[in-house]
């Protein structure tokens, strides 16, 4: 095939034709364009006037140019240009195609299955006996040469491994002993010491061929947890240029589904190979975090499982007396929250909030009494597996706890008082502890000498209360004891939790108890020494596109196979579960440097892409055509066809063609930026529009009323009223907004709602009107206050109760016991709080804090407050003076419902004023 | 040979396009109110003008016994004095008039009746005698006259390029209103003010033009031809002729105001781009302020 540079022609003689254009060149360039025959009644004027000069006879240049090149296309495209045509790998003899089949290999595997089918058709054709070998699943024996239309059938079952490749020390010595062969290996493109070797052992059978991807290789390394922040290193084997990659937290959501529970990215600066991402989870999501992995990576090496190193248990501390401060290291839980904040999350609060957290483990110091309820519901959570572990004290030697019968929650039954031993009033020194018994979980623990407990509870002693003991004293008094309940343990400490009782909190010795009853967990990764002699369970394993799966019966491993931390045929990455804990076995460790290959200059290095033929000719006629339409409209426009009358038309049918309207977005910020001017500068009254143009007008009138009586009688001086349409205007800037309900209005936007939630939580308040009247009817609902309802279902409002009569908004200014508007009806506001008691003498509950968001009523307040243009009332209310004093009362509500509105509830505080003036009296 | 079938087809066509033009014409000039259409003077006339003492020498039966009966002295009822004048007008037919440059433009001709017989229409009104030149129309009055006129008017041209003023059926005493492009040979135009100058006639000329024909939006290689065809202008760039022609012209333009000047004759220049109400109330005034 003719070739130029990558491109070929299967028609090549056509080119020829490109010979042709000089020659067209001069044809065209005599040829002038045509002229328009043009109707012109002056043209009378226009005889006998000559043109200045001569040029445009001849078709411009550049006319010319767009011509030849169009044609020049054409003649390329039909001589079938393509872009890197199939070239043949030539070759005879036994061909090995040996490939890495490592995880890095999984990112893009599909690519090397495609460069491998590649080369098999081509050994195919050939006739070459061909032998696949994936150097992470070496076999044994000689190398398996077949036919390669053999191959071809097999290669789909050909996965990559989640390891790396395998040293192949002996089979490279079985080379030695087969035919010469020629070598394309496959490479995943990571540095490894065994490829020299092996490099060597084959260049000794024939030419090796490396064909190899240039693309980035990203690993993740496990997951390290400190400071409260789990922090994940990423590394790539190239560092030329920047990089950003987005690494999940993957885990079951509360569902039970797998999900991307976190994401946070990260960034290889050049030069860099790692990279490090930080997690700052709460605790319930760390807890359910099952793996890492590099998002849209599909390798093993990408993923990073994670096991109870990075779990943290949960444990409430409660404790019986309230601290007090200054007495921080009297208080109980001192230590404990000390020796266990490292390595858990600790929870606080009363029993009851606690409980449905399900924490791992509840820690009651020096607690006697429990309620009843408590007691059954901490017994049912102790039965479900939970770990109660208690400590003694003051309260629990007073109390009649565990005295005559054994109390389910206590290990032992006690024995009245305790008692104290090596104290300034008693013989004896203070007891040591007896080294912990084989069968005490505390086992092997060293004793630190001082140690040393001067009380304690004592315990009864029942038949059962030796098997109960896990530790004691030196004089055989049980120090820790311990009782199964159900598929839970309650733990009794015979001592206090703080140094009061004894020194054991201020020892290193607490720490390794409290770890030992599995309270606090290991933080780190277990070492080699711990690992020794263990065996542990396969659970999950990862497959090398990352994937978890099953073990299935895969054999137990090792502690010291663990230990090694490589993963491999005989330890595949997953989670191994031993004892008491779970183990993760990850493709890259914490040492592991991922590098590119090195590949010596003498060995043919090709990219992994094989190069698809790409037919240029439909591109080339394509650009002919362009070419010619272009032509189409400079030709017009030489020949003035552009520019004349009705020139018009064209060029509006191209302008529209080119350029789209956008839309102006500056005019709304301008406008929006003067409403918020406007509305900012003084305290504004605002109306919701309804689209309703008279329920809008008396509105706008009613709040005009009642500015101008708010003007008149208070310091507040507002502005004009505005109307405001919640689908756009900024309503932070209103501190009140009236709501005439109409039965038409449409329902605002889902992002109307955002604005108005978050409007009300930021301490703005709606007074809802539904101008009926009705509202607080009882049972009946008029289409308003069902229009109301549906309105208001989606914001977010408190519980609402009719106005109570000590309401701060009977009192913010005038003192009021109705809210009355054209009617006079109940109004509702939000519920007091339960707890709220009114208190003998005070005249007033003392009542909760914020301003109620909302006050609905239909008393139709606005037709009440609304004035005309020279201040006169727009509508009657009532009959005569009664009438009259009724809309007075409806403007002193208005001017409470301001008061109320910006002073929140700073009258509620007259609750205080009996108290104030005794003070004063003093 | 005209054949009964064609005569009755041409009919149809006449009639078919006559009152839309006829229409036209009125409603165009109903947009002017017609004002008070007397000489202001006593004279000859249908309506009162007013009474007077009578004099030695009245005789006896203009004396209007019953004003005369309500005072002691006799009164003479005067009539206005309204004096109908002919009105000539001349519209071109000649090809160019048929020129339109876009399709919501009128051609040049078309206006130009439309100009002409909503004029003829308010001067009939008026009491004037309207008459066409050219054409089997003397002038006559009442406005059983318009319908002639406008069957004149549709006549077909005569088929050259531009019209020539014709003057047969001038008379003194008259006046004359010429709607044309004036784009043609000024030579004939020369004459025909000279001649009716001569004969004390006095009148309008209005030149009706189209916008393109003031702009001249043309450009690159272009062969201009006139509306017959027997007339062209071969171009390279018109683009570079845009200047020389405007100033054309203005050349014609001004020695058209020039022969007015001479002659006594008011010009005025409307373009079928405008509104017609605008040149009928210019050519009404002047017709009327003149007499």
């Amino acid at each position: 095939m003719f070739m130029i540079g990558p491109i070929g022609f299967t028609v090549p003689w056509l080119l020829l034709g490109l010979l042709v254009l000089p020659l067209l060149w001069i044809l065209l360039r005599a040829v002038p364009p045509a002229p328009i025959r043009r109707r012109f009644p002056g043209v009378a004027l226009l005889l006998g006037l000559k043109d200045d000069e001569s040029q445009a006879d001849k078709t411009p240049w550049w006319l010319l140019l767009l011509r030849m090149i169009a044609l020049a296309a054409v003649i390329i495209g039909f001589a079938g240009p393509v872009l890197n045509p199939k070239s043949e790998h030539a070759g005879t003899g036994n061909l090995l195609i040996l490939l890495d089949a490592s995880w890095a290999d999984a990112a893009n595997w599909q690519a090397r299955q495609d460069r491998l089918n590649s080369l098999l058709e081509e050994a195919a054709r050939a006739g070459r006996p061909t032998a696949v070998v994936a150097l992470t699943d070496l076999n044994t024996g000689a190398l398996p040469f077949q036919a390669a239309d053999v191959w071809q059938s097999r290669i789909a079952g050909l996965l990559p491994a989640a390891w790396g490749p395998q040293d192949p020390g002996e089979w490279a010595e079985n080379l030695a002993q087969e035919e010469s062969f020629e070598t394309y290996w496959l490479s995943d493109g990571l540095k490894r010491p065994m490829r020299a070797n092996l490099l060597k052992a084959l260049e000794s059978k024939g030419t090796v061929t490396v064909f190899e991807s240039p693309r980035a290789i990203y690993g993740l390394k496990p997951a390290r947890f400190a400071d409260g922040e789990i922090r994940l290193m990423a590394t790539r084997a190239r560092a030329d240029s920047t990089a950003e990659l987005t690494v999940s937290a993957l885990g079951l959501d509360p569902a039970g589904v797998d999900r991307a529970l976190a994401r946070t990215s990260l960034q290889f600066p050049v030069g860099q190979t790692e990279a490090e991402a930080v997690f700052t989870l709460p605790s319930e999501l760390r807890n359910r975090i099952t793996r890492f992995a590099i998002a849209g990576i599909r390798s093993a090496g990408a993923v990073s499982l994670t096991d109870d190193a990075l779990r943290r248990r949960e444990i409430a501390l409660i404790s019986a007396r309230a601290e007090r401060e200054g007495l921080q290291l009297l208080a109980p839980l001192h230590y404990l929250r000390k020796a266990l904040e490292p390595t858990a999350d600790i929870l606080d609060g009363a029993l009851d909030d606690i409980l449905p957290a399900n924490p791992d483990v509840i820690v009651l110091a020096d607690v006697a009494k429990l309620t009843e309820s408590e007691k059954a519901s901490l017994t049912e959570w102790v039965k479900n597996g939970g770990l109660l572990l208690r400590f003694a004290g003051p309260q629990l030697a007073a109390s009649d706890l565990s005295r005559n019968r054994e109390d389910e929650l206590m290990p032992v039954r006690l024995r009245a008082g305790g008692r104290t031993v090596g104290g300034a009033m008693s013989w004896g020194a203070p007891k040591k502890l007896r080294p912990f018994s084989p069968e005490s979980p505390f086992f092997g623990l060293t004793i630190p000498d001082d140690v040393e407990v001067t009380a304690q509870v004592l315990a009864q002693p029942d038949p059962t209360l030796s098997s109960r003991v896990i530790a004691a004293l030196a004089d055989g008094t049980p120090l820790v004891t311990r009782k199964k309940l159900g598929q839970g343990q309650v733990v009794l400490f015979h001592v206090t939790a703080n140094a009061q009782w004894s020194t054991l909190p201020l020892s290193g010795l607490f720490v390794d108890m409290l770890e030992r009853l599995a309270v606090s967990t290991r933080p780190a990764a277990p070492d080699a020494q711990e690992l020794a002699g263990t065996r542990w369970t396969p659970e999950k394993q990862l497959n090398g596109f990352g994937e978890l799966g099953d073990s299935g019966m895969l054999a137990d491993v090792t502690g010291e196979r663990i230990a090694t931390g490589e993963a491999g045929p005989d330890l595949p990455p997953g989670i191994y579960s031993g004892e008491d804990r779970s183990l993760a076995v990850n493709v890259l460790n914490a040492k592991t440097k991922l590098a590119p290959t090195a590949w010596p200059a003498r060995i043919q290095v090709e990219g992994l892409k094989a190069l698809r033929e790409t037919g240029l000719k439909g591109a080339f006629l394509a650009a002919a055509l362009l070419a010619l339409m272009l032509d189409i409209l400079a030709a017009l426009w030489v020949a003035g066809k552009l520019r004349g009358p009705k020139s018009g038309v064209v060029a509006g049918i191209l302008v529209s063609l080119l350029v789209f309207p956008s839309p102006g977005h500056s005019q709304d910020t301008t406008d929006a930026e003067a409403f918020a001017i406007e509305a900012a500068a003084q305290v504004t009254l605002a109306h919701v529009l309804t689209g309703d143009a008279q329920v809008d007008r008396v509105a706008q009138a009613g709040l005009v009323g009642l500015s101008d009586v708010l003007f008149r009688r208070s310091s507040i001086e507002p502005g004009l009223p505005i109307g405001v349409d919640i689908e756009k205007d900024d309503l932070s800037l209103f501190p009140m907004l009236y709501w005439p309900v109409t039965v038409a209005q449409p329902h605002p936007s889902d992002i109307a709602y955002a604005k108005l939630n978050e409007y009300l939580r930021k301490g703005g308040m709606i007074l809802f009107d539904t101008r009926d009247g009705n509202v607080a009817g009882y049972g009946q609902s008029t289409p308003e206050a069902r229009k109301l309802q549906a309105l208001a279902l989606p914001l977010d409002i408190p519980p609402l109760e009719p106005i109570p009569e000590d309401h701060v908004l009977t009192r913010t200014f005038y003192l009021l016991q109705t809210f009355p508007g054209r009617y006079e009806r109940p109004i509702w506001v939000e519920a007091a709080p339960a707890d709220a008691v009114k208190v003998e003498g005070m005249p007033f509950r003392n009542l909760n804090d914020g301003v109620s968001p909302v006050i609905i009523g239909g008393n139709d307040w606005a037709a009440a407050w609304a004035v005309d243009a020279r201040g006169a009332p727009m509508f009657p209310v009532g009959r005569g003076y009664t009438g009259e004093r009724q809309r007075e009362i409806a403007y002193r509500f208005g001017l409470n419902l301001m008061m109320y509105v910006l002073t929140g509830n700073y009258k509620s505080d007259q609750v205080h004023v009996p108290a104030l003036l005794e003070r004063l009296g003093q | 040979m005209t054949s009964t079938a064609a005569l009755r087809r041409d009919a149809g066509v006449l009639a078919g396009s006559l009152p839309p033009l006829l229409a036209h014409a009125e409603r165009l000039a109903a947009t002017v109110v017609l004002g008070d259409h007397g000489r202001r003077r006593a004279g000859q006339g249908d309506e009162f003008w007013q009474y007077r003492p009578a004099h030695e020498g009245d005789e006896a039966r203009h004396i209007d016994w019953r004003r005369s009966a309500r005072s002691d002295s006799h009164f003479i009822r005067q009539k206005e004095w309204q004096a109908a004048q002919s009105v000539l007008f001349w519209v071109d037919n000649g090809q160019s008039m048929s020129f339109a440059s876009g399709k919501a433009l009128p051609q040049k001709g078309e206006r130009a009746r439309v100009l002409a017989l909503a004029t003829a229409a308010l001067l009939l009104r008026g009491g004037e005698r309207v008459g066409l030149l050219g054409h089997d129309a003397p002038p006559r009055a009442g406005e059983m006259q318009l319908a002639p006129l406008a069957e004149a008017l549709m006549e077909g041209g005569d088929q050259t390029e531009y019209g020539a003023p014709a003057f047969s059926g001038l008379r003194s005493n008259a006046r004359a209103v010429m709607i044309s492009d004036f784009l043609g040979d000024m030579a004939p135009i020369e004459t025909a003010l000279t001649h009716a100058a001569n004969k004390g006639i006095g009148g309008v000329l209005l030149q009706v033009l189209d916008p393109q024909e003031e702009a001249f939006p043309f450009d690159g290689r272009t062969i201009f031809e006139s509306m017959g065809g027997s007339l062209r202008h071969e171009t390279l760039k018109a683009g570079d002729l845009r200047s020389r022609y405007l100033q054309r012209l203005a050349d014609r333009k001004a020695s058209l105001a020039e022969l007015a000047r001479m002659t006594g004759w008011q010009i005025s220049c409307h373009h079928t781009g405008d509104s017609a109400s605008a040149a009928l109330l210019w050519l009404y005034r002047i017709l009327e302020g003149a007499r």
